[in-house]
């Protein structure tokens, strides 16, 4: 199988502003925010891929870097064995049409003045596309099933729920037809009983249009209903990557343990037991020495301390970075 | 349970906002609902349903244009929607019943030292002097696995853990019987959000507290409360011990609810949804409000409005109730 996204070695550090007086007497080093510490994984042709972590690992810049919404600091990342990092700008902008994103809040990501029907036309009309517009727009309206679509068209946002405005926004992703789409935590700022009625339609959509999706979120247990495969990542590294149910069923880093132990359930019976895992999450601009997860780290031993786990292969297609115990 | 008489016990309380237009939002519209001693009861349901409204008029720091319409709270032996504001602040918020709010982000004051802030509340409903309530201050910081030395710290120097923290400190500060805690730990990545659900319950049976845990968030119910209310626009629509609730949901909507989250253990399956939105609560249409969304909805649900009835311990308010066991 030819995987559609190969994402490799991808970086992005932040330079933190020196003060102005620090700046006039240098001497210190420059820091940085390293957002996005070396990640590589590919996403395969019609696969759900997900990257899961708590808030400030990076997954977001992850998936904005992946389709260029921002200029990663190295790394590549190529899409049908073309590199989008090297497009110039014309190239880039006509390769958006094939790669689009759906963002986490559908009450920011819609213009609030723009009517639906302009919103889902603005992709087609940047694109220079010169087909039956209308046609188009209706189209992307009754596939998210905002039907009937004269209920919708010349609505504004804030007359729609916001499930409504996210198939909207999944709409707008659509209309140009894409291959790829970044699912940025696409349905947690929906009610519960919204969000089965969302995925259920990604999933549908995905079958329907040989979509690939990179899922995005930090709910371990939305994952699991979703994603074919998961890399979890903590502080701007994958730590672990395989098959979703692999994964859940049988965790290996010490990190994806303690995840899944804080997870409740709604089983009242099933309670939350010790949870291995010590502190809290240090700051991005000061990552600790060796494996990142050692202070917090229950089975931290001398190596852990001085050397970085390289991501490697323990089994068929399952990733650890964890030294050896 | 016992024969005394409950801790808090609301009857038929009416609470509406009236807009500007003099219209009014029925948010809180004929409930009825007791906390005992010791008891931790859950109060789920979906944004706008009403739940936060509920935990406002309780502790009396609703917004002007609140009108309560009808009903009864009584807390602790107050009758708390007849006390003047003087008494309410003397003898019963804080002392009786106080509040962890949704935000500890936004709750607390940027500029002023977290210690200060709860030495503040101290010393606002208790007579005591400067140096006992910083003396009281630090014991609370213990009490919720907080550094006693870190009083003097402000709110930014803090993670969301320990930020939430503090506010369970300041909740605990006046020694009350009842916390009312607003999505104590929705903001909140998993890891923390398991620390603080223990340190909830943990606290609640060392000091015997009452808790109203109010969130939208099913498996944090399942997790520390043994009764559980579920809200469904403005009305409660079914009520009883966890256990019961969870294992035998009576309520259509409680069932889809339940339904629609996702788990991480168990097998994996297709998540279910609830179609359509809440209704509009400026103008509810007549009957159970549900109706208009529920698989099972028939014409009498459509014309007249359910009453609560009770079945195998649990209270539902739906015409089929006994027809789905």
């Amino acid at each position: 199988m030819t995987s559609l996204i190969q994402v490799r070695n991808l970086v992005k550090y932040y330079p933190l502003r020196r003060s102005f007086f620090s700046g006039l007497f240098g001497g210190q080093k420059m820091g940085y925010v390293k957002a996005v510490d070396d990640v590589s994984f590919h996403v395969d042709e019609r696969e759900i891929f997900g990257i899961v972590g708590e808030s400030g690992c990076g997954k977001t810049t992850t998936g904005k870097l992946t389709i260029r919404l921002l200029e990663s600091t190295s790394g590549s990342v190529y899409y049908k064995d073309r590199d989008i990092m090297t497009l110039n700008k014309k190239d880039m902008n006509r390769l958006r049409a094939e790669i689009q994103i759906v963002f986490q809040n559908p009450y920011e990501s819609l213009n609030p003045r723009s009517l639906i029907r302009d919103i889902i036309a603005e992709p087609l009309a940047v694109q220079g596309y010169c087909g039956d517009l209308e046609e188009e727009i209706a189209k992307s309206l009754e596939v998210v099933g905002l039907t009937p679509i004269e209920d919708f068209l010349y609505r504004y946002p804030h007359e729609l729920s916001g499930g409504q405005r996210q198939r909207v926004a999944i709409a707008r992703a659509l209309v140009l037809k894409p291959r790829f789409v970044v699912a940025d935590e696409p349905v947690s700022m929906l009610d519960m009983s919204m969000r089965g009625g969302i995925l259920n339609l990604m999933i549908d959509l995905k079958d329907k249009f040989n979509l690939s999706y990179l899922f995005i979120t930090h709910d371990l247990s939305m994952a699991k209903c979703v994603c074919d495969r998961l890399a979890v990542m903590y502080l701007g590294k994958i730590v672990e990557m395989g098959a979703t149910v692999d994964m859940i069923d049988e965790p290996i880093h010490p990190y994806v343990k303690a995840l899944i132990e804080a997870i409740p359930d709604s089983n009242p019976r099933i309670k939350i037991g010790e949870i291995s895992i010590r502190g809290d999450v240090p700051a991005a601009s000061d990552i600790p020495t060796g494996c990142r997860f050692h202070p917090r780290c229950l089975y931290a031993k001398a190596p852990c301390r001085e050397k970085e786990p390289a991501l490697r292969e323990v089994a068929k297609g399952r990733y650890v970075a964890c030294h050896p115990q | 349970m016992s024969q005394k008489a409950p801790l808090l016990e609301i009857e038929s309380l009416k609470m509406y906002y009236q807009l500007k237009d003099k219209r009014y939002v029925r948010a809180v519209d004929d409930i009825d609902l007791s906390i005992h001693e010791g008891e931790t009861l859950g109060l789920a349901g979906e944004s706008g349903c009403g739940k936060s409204s509920i935990a406002l008029t309780i502790t009396g720091i609703l917004p002007d244009n609140a009108k309560i319409l009808g009903g009864k709270i009584l807390l602790g032996g107050y009758d708390v929607l007849r006390l003047n504001e003087e008494t309410l602040r003397r003898n019963v918020r804080w002392k009786i019943a106080s509040i962890i709010p949704q935000s500890a982000m936004s709750a607390l004051d940027p500029v002023i030292r977290i210690g200060d802030q709860i030495a503040e509340a101290i010393m606002l409903h208790e007579t005591v002097s400067r140096k006992e309530a910083n003396e009281k201050v630090r014991r609370l910081f213990e009490l919720v696995g907080l550094d006693s030395s870190r009083t003097g710290n402000y709110s930014h120097e803090f993670s969301g853990g320990m930020r939430q923290r503090s506010m369970i400190a300041m909740a605990l500060a006046c020694n009350p019987k009842l916390v009312v805690a607003d999505e104590p730990t929705t903001a909140l990545d998993v890891i923390v959000q398991a620390e603080i659900l223990k340190l909830i319950e943990d606290l609640r049976a060392r000091l015997n507290l009452s808790l109203l845990l109010i969130t939208h968030d099913l498996k944090t119910i399942a997790e520390i409360c043994d009764n559980v209310a579920i809200m469904y626009a403005g009305k409660i629509v079914e009520r009883g011990s966890t256990l019961n609730v969870y294992e035998n949901p009576r309520h259509p909507y409680t069932r889809l609810l339940l339904a629609s989250i996702p788990n991480l253990r168990g097998q994996r399956r297709k998540l279910l949804f609830i179609p359509g939105a809440p209704p509009d609560l400026l103008d509810p249409h007549p009957g159970c409000r549900f109706a208009p969304r529920c698989p099972c909805a028939t014409q009498t649900c459509r014309q007249e409005e359910p009453e609560m009835i009770t079945i195998k311990g649990s209270s539902v308010a739906c015409h089929h109730a006994e027809e789905h066991l």
